[in-house]
């Protein structure tokens, strides 16, 4: 029954990666798609038989974006499509496994000062001396050897798996402890400790890796985890508060940081050098219009020459290049794609019926949805612009290994929520439904 | 938990929304602003890739064409113009880095194919790459270099030559001329050398004083408002006191009694200050409106590179009928009024059309990608600024000019020619230099006079010869060219 939708969509992404290769390689596009739909029709097999009551359109939806995004890269460059067919493959292995090896993560709760103390090893990593890497001005990268990766798409699962299982343990006494102050509820600063140790991991994210998208990621889905496991609102204003106040102080003190809301704010002032990324990223949407050029028609570099018209646009500004060659409607489905895995994995948070699931798979479904919000947020001049890359869409192997990682534990949340729960999901519509 | 966590859901939809109203708004609603910055090289580098159409000359003569350089994505074309500078104007350059002008720029959507946003789309649908149309001229090619050389010989200045039943432009040119072909290398240097000034087209941009050529609009001005008819006598003294400075004839000559014949042929300035007078405001500003003086000119170039022709005060303003002007030497061509050899050719071709002005037309007809003509020039009218019996009497006191009076030199052995000879004297002119001895040479006609089938104007700048001298051989050799090539 769930093979219809996954079929489906399947065809749906197949028929947009035939449609932009044919014209360019046929044979090879064959092959390329043949070994596409063979390892997904394996993966989707694979999840049927170890986790036959997860939810049934999560995969097909990620499938579809790794397909569109395939597309795109390999419009970009067939050899990058390549290396991102490997990553891939890779992630799925790594989901494989994770769904394997993992189907009791319970497990993680008891490693949560581990976990968490390794996802700030990895947020540091990039600064430290004979690994680490700069670029553009931010540290993101680590590289060991020939293997290079960006530990912070690692570390947001770890902050997530940490901050779900402290908040289940504690969720009551944040809750029951609270105290009015001058008609403001304050979470007791005892239990809210820990709490404070992540504002400071994202504050210390802006200052020393100067990566703003990615602080602005860890810091929305700590408050999401917050406000879900204690309803109290008046946390996460104080948090907002405490972090646009160290945003504020390090926005003026940061010039790399500085620099970044200056450009979002008055791009034109240096359209040539500082300006020119958003900009062209702008002057990409605005090229595409309503139906956009038509896939492989938009220009990514200065004719004739090697020179970007659109920087970047296999990584941070491919939303842009889509919208160049699908238009707002092709955009708006890519968003709409988000928005359905974003429902499935709330719904999972809603049937889960144990607190630390219903915070993981909630944690787990923010991060996720905040990335895609950045990122696009990003290059459309809604917020800064900053280096996080489109789940599933982008290229870069670390952001596909990690976010498969992150589907595996949201479908082993769903397996165990829905056989607990019966036969409640079933049947049910693809939408999130009152299920609270 | 659960309502939180339906909350959270609402906040994602809602953030997300935000991200399609942005898309929304870059991609459709401010689309077209962001199109027109200067920073979005975009439109610019498309177009380029585009095969641009081809300009040709009346026969058939590749005047602009592009070639395909790189492949793939890396694939563009550039201008490039075979003839040379003899088309520089005025077809003007298309360059990606340098922008575009005259011809090029005014039929750019033409030339790239932006017929309409309807056949593009199914061209879209259809896989088909846009391309550009050619579109053919009427410039005649033997006729162009033959302007372009005699204006080399004699001096800066331009022809215009224009077919005057139809309101083909046959001839355009300027001297000094430039190569479109040495733009991308040399744009700066062709704007900033000061005295020549090679990319002002002389023809639609000059601003000349017209000199005696002008005494042809006061005529008809004086016989279409019934002021005159060919037989009013006026009397010519040698010289007449005029707003405190004395208007003289040529070597003081005096004509008593003088009637239009006389008048036009031997270019009496007196008798045409008095008609001028006479007129006063109103009338003769109207005839000059209606030849198309105060007015961008109608031709397909754009309207910033063409000049208005009229009265101008110091404040570069044109003035009109309310303001005070000095009538009797505006009626022989004086005061403040300067004039495009666009203009003056106008005139003659008004009259030659039976007094009827056709709209002035470079391009002739648009050829698409598969050959077929989509769009063929329909001469139009532009106005009818005198009666085709003024136009008659007009034409028979041209040919005057040339068969007896001071335009000898335009004749043409076997045909009947028509026209007026100029010369504005413009001592101390700086664009010429700052000489003493500097004339605006000019000489406007059309043949033959019985059966008009070209009207054309030609003028030389800074020169020490007279229109006669200079211009009238311009003019013949130009119209001959014409004539032998039909």
């Amino acid at each position: 029954m769930a093979l219809v939708p996954v079929a489906l969509l399947l065809t749906a992404g197949f028929a947009a990666v035939f449609a932009q290769e044919r014209s360019q390689l046929d044979d090879a596009s064959l092959i390329y798609g043949a070994y596409f739909f063979a390892v997904c029709l394996a993966t989707h097999f694979f999840l049927r038989v170890r986790l036959p009551d997860a939810d049934p359109y999560l995969f097909p939806l990620v499938a579809l974006l790794m397909a569109f995004g395939l597309v795109m890269v390999y419009r970009i460059d067939a050899d990058l499509a390549r290396d991102q067919a490997n990553w891939f493959v890779l992630g799925l292995v790594l989901f494989a496994l994770t769904i394997q090896f993992l189907r009791d993560y319970d497990v993680l709760e008891r490693y949560r000062y581990t976990i968490a103390g390794t996802g700030l090893l990895l947020l540091l990593a990039p600064r430290l001396p004979g690994i680490g890497q700069q670029v553009n001005g931010a540290y993101l990268g680590v590289k060991i050897g020939p293997l290079a990766f960006q530990p912070a798409e690692f570390s947001k699962i770890c902050l997530v798996v940490f901050l779900a299982s402290y908040l289940r343990e504690h969720r009551e006494v944040l809750i029951v402890g609270a105290r009015r102050v001058l008609g403001v509820t304050l979470p007791p600063l005892k239990h809210f400790g820990p709490m404070l140790v992540v504002w400071g991991a994202s504050m210390f994210m802006l200052v020393f890796i100067r990566d703003l998208g990615s602080s602005l990621m860890f810091f929305a889905a700590f408050l999401a985890l917050l406000y879900v496991a204690t309803g109290r609102f008046s946390f996460v204003a104080i948090g907002m508060a405490m972090f646009l106040l160290g945003a504020w102080f390090f926005a003026a003190t940061v010039p790399h940081v500085h620099d970044r809301v200056e450009i979002w704010l008055d791009p034109y002032a240096h359209p040539q050098a500082s300006g020119y990324q958003i900009l062209q990223s702008i002057f990409a949407q605005a090229d595409g219009g309503l139906f956009g050029k038509g896939f492989g028609q938009a220009l990514i570099t200065i004719p004739g020459t090697n020179s970007a018209l659109l920087p970047a646009a296999q990584t941070d500004t491919i939303y842009s290049l889509i919208v160049n060659e699908v238009g707002l409607f092709g955009a708006c489905a890519v968003i709409l794609t988000y928005l359905l895995i974003a429902a499935r994995g709330f719904k999972i948070a809603l049937l889960a019926d144990d607190g630390f699931s219903k915070l993981l798979a909630t944690g787990l479904t923010a991060v996720f949805a905040i990335q895609a919000f950045v990122i696009i947020g990003g290059v459309t001049r809604v917020i800064p612009l900053t280096g996080v890359t489109l789940p599933f869409v982008s290229y870069g192997g670390s952001s596909i290994v990690a976010n498969f990682v992150l589907l595996a534990l949201l479908l082993l949340i769903s397996d165990r929520a829905r056989r607990e729960s019966g036969a409640a999901g079933r049947g049910s519509g693809i939408l999130l439904e009152g299920a609270g | 938990m659960n309502r939180q966590i339906t909350k959270l859901f609402g906040l994602v939809v809602v953030l997300f929304a935000v991200l399609i109203g942005f898309t929304s708004y870059w991609s459709v609603f401010d689309a077209e602003a962001l199109k027109e910055k200067t920073a979005n090289k975009r439109p610019l580098l498309e177009q380029q890739q585009i095969r641009r159409g081809r300009i040709l000359a009346a026969d058939g003569t590749v005047i602009a064409r592009s070639v395909a350089k790189g492949r793939g994505d890396a694939l563009r074309y550039v201008r490039r113009y075979p003839e040379g500078s003899l088309y520089g104007h005025p077809i003007g350059y298309s360059f990606v880095e340098e922008g575009d002008s005259e011809f090029e720029r005014f039929h750019n959507d033409e030339l790239v194919g932006n017929d309409s946003e309807f056949t593009s789309i199914l061209d879209e649908l259809r896989g088909r790459r846009q391309e550009g149309n050619d579109i053919v001229t009427n410039l005649d090619p033997a006729a162009q270099a033959t302007a372009l050389a005699d204006l080399e010989a004699a001096g800066f200045g331009a022809v215009v030559a224009i077919e005057p039943q139809s309101g083909r432009i046959r001839v355009l040119a300027s001297n000094p001329p430039y190569d479109p072909n040495r733009v991308p290398y040399e744009l700066s240097k062709l704007n900033t050398s000061e005295i020549e000034r090679p990319l002002v087209d002389r023809a639609t941009q000059g601003q000349y004083p017209p000199g005696s050529t002008f005494k042809v609009v006061t005529a008809a001005a004086g016989l279409e408002s019934g002021a005159i008819t060919p037989d009013t006598p006026i009397d010519a003294p040698g010289s007449l006191e005029v707003e405190g400075t004395p208007l003289e004839n040529d070597f003081g000559e005096d004509f008593f009694g003088a009637t239009l014949d006389t008048a036009l042929t031997n270019s009496v300035n007196t008798w045409f200050g008095q008609l001028g007078q006479q007129l006063g405001n109103d009338t003769l500003f109207e005839y000059m409106e209606r030849f198309g003086f105060n007015s961008t000119p109608a031709i397909d170039l754009p309207a910033d590179e063409v000049s208005k022709s009229g009265v101008y005060n110091e404040e570069e303003e044109l003035l009109g009928a309310e303001d005070p002007v000095d009538l009797a030497r505006l009626a022989i061509g004086q005061e403040r009024l300067v004039v495009t050899p666009l203009q003056m050719a106008e005139v003659a071709a008004a009259v030659a059309n039976g007094g009827k002005l056709m709209k002035p037309q470079i391009w002739s007809r648009v050829i698409d990608p598969d050959g077929r003509v989509t769009k063929r020039l329909d001469p139009a009218e532009y106005s009818q600024p005198i009666s085709a019996e003024t136009a008659a009497e007009l034409t028979t006191a041209m040919e005057g000019v040339v068969s007896e009076g001071t335009g000898t030199n335009a004749e043409i052995p076997g045909v009947a020619v028509a026209g007026k000879t100029g010369t504005a004297e413009t001592p101390g002119n700086e664009a010429c230099g700052g000489g003493e001895e500097e004339n605006q040479a000019w000489f406007i006609g059309f043949a033959p006079a019985d059966d008009p089938k070209i009207a054309i104007a030609a003028t030389v700048e800074c020169t020490e010869e007279f229109g006669n001298d200079v211009a009238a051989p311009i003019f013949r050799d130009v119209a001959e060219t014409i004539l032998n090539g039909e």
